[in-house]
């Protein structure tokens, strides 16, 4: 097993080094580029919703991330303190289908529906002491 | 670590080429979105995007792709990709948007097919 754990203030400039480190993290497991790219759009999507929907905006908290490595399984749980996330809504926006059509195409929802297309598994948890956690797990092949 | 996008803009006779290359996600995502609406901004609805040297691209930039891409065809003109990376064409295919950007092997190509 393998695992490591950072902190990093919930601000858009920071992502690009948590990628780097789920990139890193990635290519020590064995994913392939391609799977290490899509990781790391998974971690991206992920913590850009934490920035604009559970803080509201930029400089508002920290993003606790962790990356394990375990049986086949790499695991990136982020870790907020903003705002609840609803379930009920993820359900709603990952069920979105692309439309063929451009008129009706809708320019947001890509990144929660990136999410659940690149993960094996993506787990919502809220507490009310200690705040959101995401947990997402891709099966190694 | 991560590359900063760099974006260029050349402005022709029909068409003006964007080269973007780098890294494009939420941090400057903004900023490509303000290059693109500044373009159309000013009449001008054909664009080739050269995007071979884009490392990276999250749903960010892709939002930007398909706002500049509506105004233009609302507008009689059209966004179009050159060399478009395997990271690009990779998150179009996750979106299921790859047949609705007219993709060509290079920007000469794309730019006379104008």
């Amino acid at each position: 097993m393998s695992q490591v754990e950072a902190v990093f203030p919930a601000r858009f400039a920071e992502i690009a080094r948590i990628c780097a480190l789920v990139q890193l993290e990635a290519a020590a497991a064995g994913f392939d580029e391609k799977e290490q790219f899509r990781l790391q759009l998974a971690c991206d999507e992920a913590c850009t919703n934490i920035i604009e929907h559970a803080y509201g905006g930029e400089n508002r908290g920290n993003i606790r991330v962790l990356i394990r490595q375990r049986d086949g399984s790499f695991l990136i749980q982020l870790h907020d303190t903003g705002r609840p996330f609803d379930p009920s809504n993820f359900e709603l926006e990952s069920s979105r289908q692309p439309s063929a059509d451009l008129a009706e195409l809708q320019e947001g929802g890509w990144g929660l529906h990136f999410m659940h297309s690149i993960m094996d598994e993506v787990r919502f948890d809220f507490d009310m002491d200690q705040g959101n956690t995401l947990t997402m797990i891709k099966v190694h092949p | 670590m991560a590359d900063l996008a760099t974006f260029d803009v050349q402005s022709m006779n029909r068409v003006d080429l964007v080269t973007v290359s780098g890294r494009i996600d939420s941090s400057n995502a903004g900023q490509f979105d303000e290059i693109l609406k500044g373009i159309v901004g000013k009449g001008r609805n054909n664009i080739v995007l050269e995007m071979n040297g884009v490392s990276y691209m999250s749903s960010a930039g892709l939002r930007a792709l398909v706002s500049t891409l509506r105004t233009c065809k609302r507008n009689r003109g059209d966004l179009r990709l050159a060399a478009p990376s395997e990271r690009v064409v990779d998150v179009l295919k996750l979106a299921g948007l790859n047949s609705m950007f007219s993709s060509y092997p290079d920007s000469v190509a794309a730019v006379g097919s104008f």
